[in-house]
């Protein structure tokens, strides 16, 4: 190896990625972020110190081996990153675009320490897509064995679940009851943070590993999870049906014509491809001046597609300060460059009718931060008198999302006091055979944390289902199909043998 | 089970009530099997197309189909009628949603379907005889023209009393004419399940309301998945703010706020408008001058048209 790298040696500045120019961007749902070149990827893959501590490891819900793909980088072998890429996270291209890596891997960087730390999600993101570009797909050899595995949900979590279960031999049906597959990433990311593309692409790979999806499937009504396991041959069921079931603030006014969640603006604009209207026929409800409600990933994504369809004015009224906004720093800082004006420490107490059905303005009142509330977070506190009106025609809540009651009133299921399913840390149900995980176990949170449950779910069925996991070596997609000099097939035949 | 017959929802029967009410029966042996009364489906026309929920009128596990009547009053709803024709196919179709309407103990009971919302009423109609219920149906049509199943109802019904605006056929009235009618004859009903229109069906609470006789309705509000998920179609009921798809459909019509629901229900009538306009247009353009035409109108450079008049989605409403 190279002579040892120190904090003094490396690149100091982190590679900045390019992006469309904030006025551009806010007129176009293309991708904000234009990603790495080569050139880019190398400098910064030379500022990982390799360091034997490896936190970052520890630091990803799925355990990427992040040193072990950036070495490869390094290398320009760009297709060895991808294989160790792939070992553990067979959605790169997405992860890396979406993942809050600052409170994950890149949170416990040791760069990050003293410089800012390695932008491990853009090279993860550099890899991903040059795969999907190049077409690289790294398709196991797979020893199909007798197990069918059923997957309730087509998200990420269900996603991942399909990919793990897929490998290791079992036949993987999953039923997702939009018209097409994806789940949030599809109905809920906005193109212009994940472009449709990239989640079709990274589907299709799935297909080639056998996995079949089902859309239009309503699971739970058109038959339930206790049929899936009596009935339709499915020897274990993972349910990862998102959290979904969208908050109203319930406050005067929320029924008027012009009150709608983030779920339902976007999944107008994104799945249902409300922005081309006419030529989609779902309606795309667009306000001159618009008030999101919120300041998660949601909101910020509610702010950046008001602005595409042409709002003049998207405000973004949080009751909490910048400090507490749940969403990643880089989404509200794309937002303030396109024009979101944000108002912190500020809360709804009424929507102010038009007098014709619809909004003409929402009353706020000023907020102040007291004592730490049980989330650590301070509690923000209502300044008496501080009540002000303003105006707004169109008025989005993005204020996160309850359980979905589907699964509770069609299955035996056990759900805990707030609604989602109960699963024990092995993500295991109440019912035999059956494991949930993702947002509907621990409700809303990130797409990441969804696949890594949709990951320790399969670990968990795999064990129910008594299949030893043999680590099984990749095949090429050109086919040549030999490791060490041994036909990979046979070398995994001969493993799965003597285990 | 095969969960492979879901990726085509062929269309196998087809009937013209009217020249704007029409039925469709949609392969769907899965679905035919899990439906219960009370439950609707969300319907895609294309790739293009908006979903658009519609109560399942019927549903024959026998035959593996799902009934929908469906009434042209929009520009999906009106494509559909010029494009749905036997053997064709719909691009998505999804359900049974809904919580299945409760078929109550209930020893008589007055089921009321008006205009559309006859075709819904009748499987829960049937639900309640099969369950020993004497079932009255009080049928409501703005003519005689447009009657249609009246011997369906004849079949699983101990009574039945039609009426229309007009007085063309049965009675001479409004819908609530004809449960009052119910009503005066027998002073023992239990309960009283009404699909229609909102204006229909709030009508019909307020005609049970002093007798205090227990009156559900199903709401069909906007929605876009059908699944809990959008919050589109949210309706008062009570001090409650509920979900029609996950909810619903089904809730207790002296409870729910219909003011509230036919204002929601008016949130896109502008642009569909629109959109219906500039579908008709390009139908025309297609029929007369071919596809150039239609890229002068994808260009925005087509001629202003005279407006079209849409029906009222509340006009059809025997009752109010």
């Amino acid at each position: 190896m190279a002579k040892k790298k120190t904090i003094r040696s490396i690149p100091q500045e982190r590679t900045p990625m390019r992006e469309q120019e904030p006025q551009v961007r806010a007129k176009n749902f293309e991708e904000v972020a234009c990603g790495y070149s080569l050139e880019d990827a190398l400098r910064e893959s030379e500022r990982c110190l390799m360091c034997p501590d490896e936190p970052c490891i520890s630091g990803c819900p799925v355990g990427i081996n992040i040193p072990g793909f950036i070495q490869k980088i390094g290398e320009k072998n760009l297709r060895g990153a991808y294989d160790i890429l792939t070992d553990t996270n067979l959605l790169p291209s997405i992860c890396g675009r979406v993942c809050p890596q600052e409170n994950q891997c890149e949170g416990v960087c040791t760069v990050g320490d003293s410089l800012e730390a390695v932008a491990i999600g853009r090279l993860e993101r550099f890899v991903g897509d040059t795969a999907l570009k190049e077409g690289w797909v790294n398709i196991p050899y797979i020893e199909p064995n007798r197990y069918r595995v059923g997957i309730v949900g087509s998200g990420p979590a269900g996603m991942a679940c399909a990919a793990d279960m897929a490998k290791s031999g079992c036949d993987v049906t999953v039923y997702e009851a939009f018209h097409e597959p994806g789940g949030v990433l599809k109905y809920g990311i906005p193109d212009f943070r994940l472009p449709n593309t990239v989640i079709d692409a990274e589907i299709n790979n799935l297909k080639k590993f056998g996995v079949k999806f089902e859309c239009n499937t309503l699971v739970g009504r058109l038959f339930t999870i206790e049929q899936m396991i009596d009935e339709m041959g499915f020897h274990a069921v993972f349910v990862g049906v998102g959290a979904g079931y969208p908050t109203m603030l319930n406050i005067p006014g929320d029924s008027l014509n012009g009150v709608l969640s983030a779920n339902e603006m976007l999944t107008r604009c994104n799945l249902m491809r409300g922005r081309d209207f006419p030529d989609f026929d779902t309606p795309m409800p667009i306000g001159k001046r618009v008030a999101v409600v919120g300041a998660g990933n949601t909101a910020m994504d509610a702010t950046r597609v008001s602005l595409r369809l042409g709002s003049e004015k998207v405000y973004c009224v949080y009751r909490r300060s910048r400090t507490e906004a749940p969403a990643r720093a880089e989404e509200v800082h794309h937002a303030e460059q396109e024009g979101v004006e944000f108002h912190w420490l500020t809360a709804p107490v009424a929507v102010l009718d038009d007098g014709k059905g619809g909004v003409r303005g929402m009353r706020c009142v000023r907020m102040e931060l007291g004592e730490p509330d049980e989330s650590g977070r301070r509690r923000p506190v209502p300044v008496a008198g501080s009540e002000f009106d303003f105006e707004t025609d169109l008025i989005i809540y993005a204020i996160g999302t309850n359980a979905n009651p589907i699964m509770g009133q069609t299955s035996k299921l056990k759900l805990n006091k707030w609604g989602y399913i109960g699963a024990d840390e092995n993500l295991a149900t109440s019912v035999a055979g059956v494991f949930a995980g993702g947002d509907i176990v621990t409700g809303a949170a990130t797409v990441i944390e969804a696949m890594g449950a949709g990951r320790r779910a399969a670990r968990s069925m795999k064990a129910y289902l008594g299949i030893r996991d043999t680590g099984l070596p990749y095949v090429s997609s050109e086919g040549a199909g030999t490791l060490f000099g041994i036909d990979v097939r046979e070398r995994n035949f001969a493993r799965v043998r003597i285990a | 089970m095969n969960a492979n017959a879901m990726s085509n929802f062929e269309i196998v029967a087809r009937e013209d009530f009217s020249d704007v009410t029409y039925l469709l029966e949609v392969r769907h042996p899965l679905m035919s099997k899990a439906a219960k009364p009370g439950q609707f489906v969300i319907v895609m026309l294309n790739e293009h197309g908006e979903r658009i929920p519609l109560t399942i009128a019927d549903f024959d596990s026998k035959k593996g189909t799902i009934t929908l009547v469906i009434q042209a009053v929009g520009k999906t709803t009106r494509q559909m009628q010029q494009e749905c024709r036997v053997g064709t196919s719909l691009y998505g179709m999804v359900g049974p949603m809904g919580i299945p309407s409760p078929i109550s103990h209930a020893k008589k009971v007055v089921c009321v379907g008006g205009g559309l919302g006859v075709a819904p009423i009748f499987p829960q109609a049937r639900g309640f005889k099969q369950a020993g219920a004497y079932v009255i149906a009080v049928l409501g049509f703005r003519n005689k023209d447009l009657v249609f199943w009246e011997d369906k109802f004849k079949d699983c019904c101990d009574e039945l009393i039609l009426c229309t605006n007009d007085g063309s056929a049965g009675m001479k009235g409004m819908i609530t004419d004809g449960i009052k009618v119910a009503m005066a004859g027998h002073p023992d009903i239990d309960e009283v399940v009404a699909i229609g229109p909102p204006v229909m069906m709030k009508a019909c609470a307020d005609a049970t309301r002093a007798a205090k006789i227990k009156t559900m309705v199903s709401v069909n509000p906007i929605m876009v998945d059908g699944t809990g998920m959008c919050g589109g179609c949210r309706v008062k009921v009570g001090d409650q703010v509920k979900f029609a798809c996950v909810d619903g459909p089904d809730f207790d019509g002296h409870l729910v706020d219909f003011d509230d629901l036919m204002l929601r229900l008016q949130r896109y009538t502008k642009v569909e408008k629109d959109a219906h306009e500039r579908w008709s247009e390009s139908c025309r353009m297609t029929k007369q001058v071919g596809p150039s035409a239609l890229d002068e109108l994808a260009r925005g450079r087509a001629p202003q048209k005279e407006l079209l008049e849409l029906p009222d989605p509340f006009e059809d409403a025997p009752g109010g």
